[in-house]
């Protein structure tokens, strides 16, 4: 199979997951945001903690090669915080404005290009940003279990841990 | 909250069943998961077609270079599972203005419409200056125990929470 037919087909299934979580829908991306209800925490929580524990069997049995996106804590904090900015504004991310577009949601359309042209714009002003926010608290690719001098496995434990502790949460104040 | 399913699956379910995707995709294609890279390489390619001096001259299009990718193909399969999904089980509907969205703001689908632009201009420069989106930071790179992972995750929703607090004080109007 090629590489972008694995592609298609993996977001063929990602885009049914999301849709039948509900989690593409503004109204749920808000509700979260909004702390009324938090669907889409749940949904993202419950695929991060399953892909956890498979992708590090994947990686110890040398099946699959990790990919570390570096940290650069100035870039990763103020970028993030503006991400969230927008977030609240459009009540769509990335991956879920096109399927809310594929559930026949058509603002997701407005949002779609409005996020090419912040890609341009991004584009643009990359020059000046390498050199300075870019700069601040680099890092490079590293890892919790490392910084924290745990093996991965408790690593994970403790997530598993905190995120069934988080859902048992939410469900006791019904959100 | 009141109807809370809208008659679609227990997002832990449909949550669990989307690790098990990442699962896959990492042992066959060896990818982990992204949404907004491929944006950059799409607009590149959009630009492209106005001025391709220009987008040489760019380097993070040098980075991000205009082509069809894993990626690229992954998002646009996002729209078609979506949309089987909404056929198959009869939530697909044409809609321009969200229901919260209409109960804060009006129903005006032209506002809608603009602030979603401007909201998708200002997420889409945030999510680039963090190096990624929900996808790649938390279904990617958290999935790997990646400290960059854990800090934009929390940052996402640290910022989508303040902000929308303040955008939404008041509570309905309408």
């Amino acid at each position: 199979m090629s590489t972008l037919m694995n592609g298609l087909l993996t977001g063929i299934a990602f885009g049914f997951l999301l849709q039948k979580g509900r989690v593409v829908r503004f109204d749920k991306q808000m509700g979260a945001l909004r702390l009324m209800d938090m669907t889409i925490l749940k949904f993202f929580f419950s695929a991060i903690l399953t892909g956890m524990v498979g992708v590090a069997i994947l990686h110890q049995l040398g099946i699959a090669r990790p990919l570390i996106l570096p940290t650069n804590i100035g870039a990763n904090i103020i970028g993030g915080l503006t991400f969230g900015l927008g977030w609240s504004i459009i009540g769509y991310c990335p991956g879920t404005s096109l399927g809310a577009l594929g559930e026949g949601r058509i603002d997701a359309l407005w949002g779609i290009l409005g996020m090419l042209l912040g890609a341009a714009l991004f584009a643009e002003v990359y020059p000046a940003v390498q050199d300075s926010i870019l700069t601040w608290g680099r890092e490079g690719s590293i890892r919790l279990p490392e910084i924290f001098g745990l093996n991965d496995w408790i690593v994970i434990a403790i997530f598993i841990a905190g995120g069934l502790g988080l859902f048992v949460w939410l469900e006791k104040k019904g959100l | 909250m009141n109807d809370k399913n809208n008659g679609g699956w227990s997002p832990y379910l449909a949550g669990a069943l989307t690790g098990g995707v990442i699962i896959l995709s990492a042992l066959i294609a060896g990818n982990y998961f992204g949404a907004s890279t491929c944006f950059v390489r799409v607009s590149g390619y959009i630009e492209q077609l106005f001025s391709p001096a220009r987008v040489e001259g760019i380097t993070y299009f040098k980075w991000f270079a205009p082509k069809v990718d894993w990626q690229v193909m992954m998002v646009l399969g996002i729209l078609i599972g979506s949309f089987i999904s909404s056929k198959q089980d009869g939530s697909f509907q044409i809609k321009s203005v969200p229901d919260m969205w209409s109960a804060r703001f009006g129903s005006s689908p032209v506002k809608r419409g603009a602030f979603a632009f401007l909201g998708g201009i200002i997420l889409m420069f945030g999510a680039r200056l963090a190096g990624g989106c929900p996808s790649g930071y938390g279904l990617g790179a958290m999935v790997q125990l990646a400290v960059s992972g854990l800090i934009v995750v929390v940052c996402f929703f640290a910022g989508g929470i303040l902000f929308a607090q303040l955008i939404y004080r008041g509570g309905e109007q309408r």
